[in-house]
């Protein structure tokens, strides 16, 4: 029998009891929809995690002091004066799996123009900060080396920075600003980057050369940090394994002594978080898992029905001629169909759910292709192995028996 | 002499029922040649259950031999009796066992289903050919539910020609009839069997006997009766011969 007649019979047997079909594929349907959505959701915040951490620059390494003791107190991080440009020329000079490093110095003060004053951070930096934190310009231009070099009174600001402290339509670009009563030109004006993830404005700063924020306002000779990015996001590892044998023979440290000074790539950042969100869709992924297996057993519980409502038919099909084989195919076709139509309805569900959600929820969410495909197949598998017993039962049928049940 | 579609030698049938052996058929042997109407009659327990079972294809013998169109099903796997059955047997039952919420057709078709050498549109025609030879063709698309029981055994029929089989089994096929359907369905057996089908028709109902040409009488499991009908009744005149229903009133 021809693999097409089959179709056809189990396809008219689903058609002629639309209703219960339908009740039936409920469970696959709420099963794989329930799949994609809860996957959608997790890939979603992880996806957002990963994008906002990269956003800051997915390969950056920061490079700070570390706690010392002097005296038996440890000192606050900010306070320690054990990274100096010294190391700073060091690692530049000796670290291949960076591409971009800067030395960084930062305080907080009051930004002035005219009667308009702000509380702002001002970092000092060198040109390539832009590169590392892929921060572009709104206007105007970053410093040059040689205005490093000459310590130059010039500084780029923030969005926020330059909404709260100029009137609107004004170009802060040519004007000059006094940061704790040093005056600077301002000479770009860094693109707008929005919270970050901890919430954090990222717009309000003033960056400087760092120089400059050394001697004319910090007045200090040491560095708070290096910053710098590595080669690539997968060489991010190595490259912090690099920096700190740099650095240990550079601070003389003895193989017993701990480091004076801490390397951390973002890498390690965003594998906390994505575990978090990892544990979330493994435990989403499971209860939609249970929910298609209670949808299996629907099938497998109306598939029985089905078989002993339809003995007469089996028995007369049998019969007229068709084989137990005939009589198998038939049933597990029709579990199959169902399941994969189930399956079908659900993708088409999950992925409107999916949409629903991003759009009215404004909740992150990515579709994965592999989620549809896996609930597809899980579907497939679903129907034959909770089709299999039922269909075999009907095949077993004697005509006899079969053709005189009432 | 004309072809022998059965042929039953020494055939014994016998079930075992826990330590019980209840023999249905005792050694029975007889031929059908082509173009017989043949009525099997019986009480209830006489064995014609079983030996319509065992003429369908549906059972075999526990011992003896059945050759159907020269093939010997003693030794044939379930799959092989499967294709005889789709291919020489044509059945009707009391009951019709049409499918529900099925056009006629489509019902008429069923057997052809499962023969992969006839195609879709080889399938179509054939159906549409059985169905009007039982005077069904302006009714091609109504399901059973639209049908009377007359008309639902017509089509039964129509399905049982299909397949162009050489013997067609009828069981008790105007059991569920009143009477003047009955003489019709009749009239149309009688009027397939001029045209040289081969019919057996298991009934309990003797005037049902006398509208074939040859009729066999089980008992206990053994043939009391095998005779030839010199008197065939025709059933379409049975129906002229009916009162004129009243309306009661």
């Amino acid at each position: 029998m021809r693999i097409l007649n089959l179709l056809k019979i189990a396809y008219k047997a689903i058609i002629l009891n639309k209703m219960r079909t339908l009740l039936t594929m409920l469970g696959i349907i709420i099963g794989v929809a329930s799949v994609i959505a809860m996957l959608a959701i997790g890939e979603g915040s992880k996806k957002s995690i990963r994008s906002t951490i990269s956003s800051m620059g997915s390969n950056m390494i920061t490079i700070s002091p570390g706690a010392d003791m002097r005296g038996g107190v440890i000192q606050d991080a900010s306070a320690m004066e054990t990274l100096t440009l010294n190391d700073y020329k060091t690692i530049k000079e000796q670290a291949n799996l960076l591409t971009y490093s800067t030395p960084m110095v930062n305080g907080g003060g009051q930004v002035i123009n005219g009667s308009n004053n702000w509380p702002s951070s001002i970092y000092g930096v060198n040109p390539e900060y832009l590169y590392i934190k892929l921060v572009g310009l709104q206007s105007g231009s970053m410093f040059t080396e040689a205005e490093v070099k000459s310590a130059a009174k010039v500084a780029l600001l923030g969005q926020t920075v330059v909404d709260n402290i100029f009137a609107e339509g004004e170009e802060p670009v040519g004007k000059t600003i006094r940061f704790n009563n040093i005056p600077f030109k301002i000479i770009g004006i860094l693109e707008k980057k929005g919270e970050n993830t901890f919430g954090q404005d990222q717009d309000d700063v003033v960056i400087a050369p760092y120089t400059t924020v050394q001697k004319r306002i910090l007045a200090i000779n040491h560095i708070n940090q290096i910053v710098a990015s590595a080669v690539s996001e997968e060489q991010a590892p190595n490259a912090v394994t690099q920096v700190t044998e740099i650095l240990r023979s550079q601070h003389k440290l003895s193989d017993n002594e701990d480091d004076d000074f801490n390397v951390r790539s973002m890498e390690e950042l965003i594998s906390t978080f994505s575990s978090t969100s990892e544990m979330l869709t493994v435990l989403l992924v499971a209860i939609a898992g249970i929910s298609l297996l209670i949808g299996g057993i629907g099938i497998m519980n109306i598939m029985y029905v089905s078989v002993k409502e339809r003995t007469k038919e089996i028995g007369l099909r049998m019969a007229i001629g068709g084989k137990g084989s005939d009589i198998l195919m038939q049933f597990l076709i029709e579990a199959i169909l169902i399941s994969v139509t189930g399956g079908l309805l659900g993708v088409i569900l999950g992925l409107s759910v999916t949409l629903f959600i991003e759009k009215f929820l404004n909740w992150p969410t990515d579709v994965a292709l592999y989620s549809i495909v896996i609930s597809f197949a899980v579907c497939a598998i679903t129907g034959i192995f909770f089709g299999w017993y039922p269909a075999r039962k009907a095949s077993a049928l004697n005509p006899i028996t079969a053709l005189r049940y009432e | 002499m004309t072809k022998e579609i059965i042929k039953i030698q020494d055939l014994k049938r016998k079930f075992t029922m826990g330590s019980e052996t209840v023999h249905a058929l005792k050694g029975i042997s007889y031929s059908i040649t082509k173009g017989e109407f043949v009525t099997i009659m019986g009480s209830s327990g006489s064995g014609k259950s079983t030996m319509l079972n065992i003429l369908g294809c549906l059972d075999q013998p526990t011992s003896g031999t059945y050759e159907i169109d020269g093939v010997n099903i003693k030794d044939l796997s379930k799959n092989e009796l499967a294709t005889v059955r789709n291919e020489k047997i044509g059945f009707i039952f009391q009951s019709y066992n049409l499918l529900a919420r099925t056009t006629a057709i489509e019902n008429v078709e069923l057997p052809l289903l499962y023969n992969s050498k006839v195609t879709t549109e080889e399938r179509k025609k054939r159906a549409i050919k059985a169905l009007k030879m039982v005077g069904l063709g302006e009714r091609l698309y109504h399901t059973p539910a639209q049908l009377s029981g007359g008309q639902q055994q017509r089509v039964a029929i129509a399905r049982s020609l299909v397949n162009n089989p050489v013997i067609i089994l009828a069981d008790e096929a105007t059991g569920n009839l009143d009477t003047k359907t009955s003489y019709e369905i009749m009239a149309l057996f009688q009027e397939l069997n001029q045209q040289g089908i081969t019919i057996a028709f298991v009934t309990h109902e003797p005037d049902i006997a006398t509208f074939s040409n040859r009729t066999i009488i089980l008992k206990d499991g053994e043939i009391i009766q095998d005779y030839k009908n010199h008197n065939i009744q025709s059933a379409t005149e049975h129906l002229a011969a009916l009162p004129i229903e009243n309306n009661l009133s």
